[in-house]
């Protein structure tokens, strides 16, 4: 289907971006998630704000041991970079489960945050690094973390004149390993359940669920069990006990278990 | 909106609504019909076209962000004659119908050149972007190796 008419912007600064978001607009970024909305008419906004023009919001930089991801980096330049991989490494697993080559070259890391579906890779691998997430309107900036950021799916505490404009990500636990492991029913398409890990084990564990609930969820007893030396299973089987369904709770378990091992062998 | 855009080397200019999909603008007004439409939301990669270089969906963007940039379509693929891939994939009979070849041509074509010696496993992996609903994949694997392969040598 094609999209229905809609007024479209491409501002030059993020200031003029910003005063043209609210109610009724919406921003495009990479387009990988909204446009197939629009094509199939679930999204309607009267004005489109394309921020693609906004280079100052793209670029991966570390600042006093953070990384700082701009909003419109893509998802391919997150997988291409070295900084990434040898720092943080568990987003270069990650991102590597995000749709295709093809999605991937267009498709943002703030755009998938921003739009917060269920089955998203980046928002679970930002959760288990204790990733916070600023955003920007005339009335001004706030950072908050991801727990309160992910409100449920497709939704964020984004108002509608706030605009994602960075992440940033502290320095993962030096000594610690990662993993992050999905299961999807083909390579590429949306994952049923996956598992992020950040393990050393006896000393620190961070491990976020994708598919247990309605946003990414942390497992803090599965984590605090790690640190106090229990094995694999034993957390894994404590990640998944809040989920209800029978199915989807061993899947979840499975999935802790083979991230705990392969994050910290 | 007003619009130029670059395609296959040429500069095409147009008048689009901002709500036209650059699939259909590459159809419809560049008059360039080798570039399928599949799906429209992006699961297919059909109409998968190269921007700058890289590959994207075409039905994922709308004209207006092509604007002052450059595209790449299957008819801009072969420089003289035929692309190896293109004669790869014709001796490796890795198409039937056909209407899935041209996303995967302008898919692949990076992959190409980016990857010498192939594995299995990542020239599957290369292929997972697009969907084939005739022939299987088995040809086409073939194919990417030996074009993979050609270019290596070149």
């Amino acid at each position: 289907m094609k999209p229905a008419p809609f007024d479209y912007a491409a501002p030059r600064s993020l200031d003029e971006a910003l005063g043209l978001l609210g109610e009724d607009a919406k921003a495009l970024a990479g387009g990988q998630s909204l446009v197939p909305l629009l094509n199939f008419r679930l999204a309607r906004p009267e004005l489109l704000v394309d921020i693609n023009g906004l280079s100052e919001l793209a670029g991966l930089e570390r600042n006093d041991g953070l990384l700082r991801i701009g909003a419109l980096t893509r998802q391919s330049a997150l997988e291409r970079s070295e900084l990434v991989a040898a720092g943080w490494p568990l987003l270069t697993q990650a991102v590597r489960f995000v749709g295709h080559p093809q999605i991937r070259s267009r498709g943002t890391v703030g755009g998938s945050v921003a739009h917060a579906d269920p089955a998203a890779e980046l928002p679970v691998a930002l959760a288990a690094l204790d990733a916070r997430f600023t955003a920007q309107s005339p009335r001004g900036r706030r950072t908050v973390g991801a727990g309160e950021f992910f409100i449920g799916p497709l939704t964020t505490a984004l108002e509608p004149d706030e605009l994602l404009v960075e992440i940033e990500v502290p320095a993962p636990y030096d000594r610690a390993g990662s993993a992050f492991v999905e299961h999807a029913r083909t390579h590429g398409d949306f994952a049923i359940a996956g598992a992020a890990a950040v393990v050393a084990r006896g000393e620190h564990a961070a491990i976020a669920l994708m598919g247990a609930g309605p946003a990414p969820l942390r497992a803090p007893a599965a984590e605090r069990a790690l640190v106090e030396g229990a094995e694999p299973e034993e957390a894994a089987a404590l990640a998944a006990s809040a989920v209800e369904e029978g199915h989807r709770r061993a899947l979840i378990a499975e999935l802790v278990r083979s991230a705990i091992e392969e994050a910290a062998p | 909106m007003r619009i130029a855009v670059r395609v296959n080397g040429e500069l095409h200019e147009g008048e689009v609504e901002p709500r036209t999909l650059l699939s259909d603008f590459i159809r419809h007004d560049v008059g360039l019909t080798g570039t399928k439409v599949g799906c429209e939301h992006g699961v297919c990669g059909a109409c998968t076209v190269q921007l700058d270089g890289e590959p994207v969906r075409s039905c994922l963007m709308l004209a207006v962000q092509a604007n002052g940039r450059s595209l790449r379509t299957i008819e801009g693929l072969a420089i003289d004659g035929e692309h190896p891939l293109q004669r790869a994939f014709h001796e490796r009979h890795a198409l039937q119908c056909g209407f899935c070849t041209a996303g995967f041509l302008m898919s692949l074509e990076p992959f190409v050149r980016e990857h010498a010696e192939p594995s299995e496993a990542e020239i599957r992996e290369a292929l997972a972007g697009n969907l084939c609903r005739c022939t299987g994949y088995r040809g086409m694997v073939e194919a990417v190796g030996q074009a993979a392969r050609e270019l290596g040598d070149g």
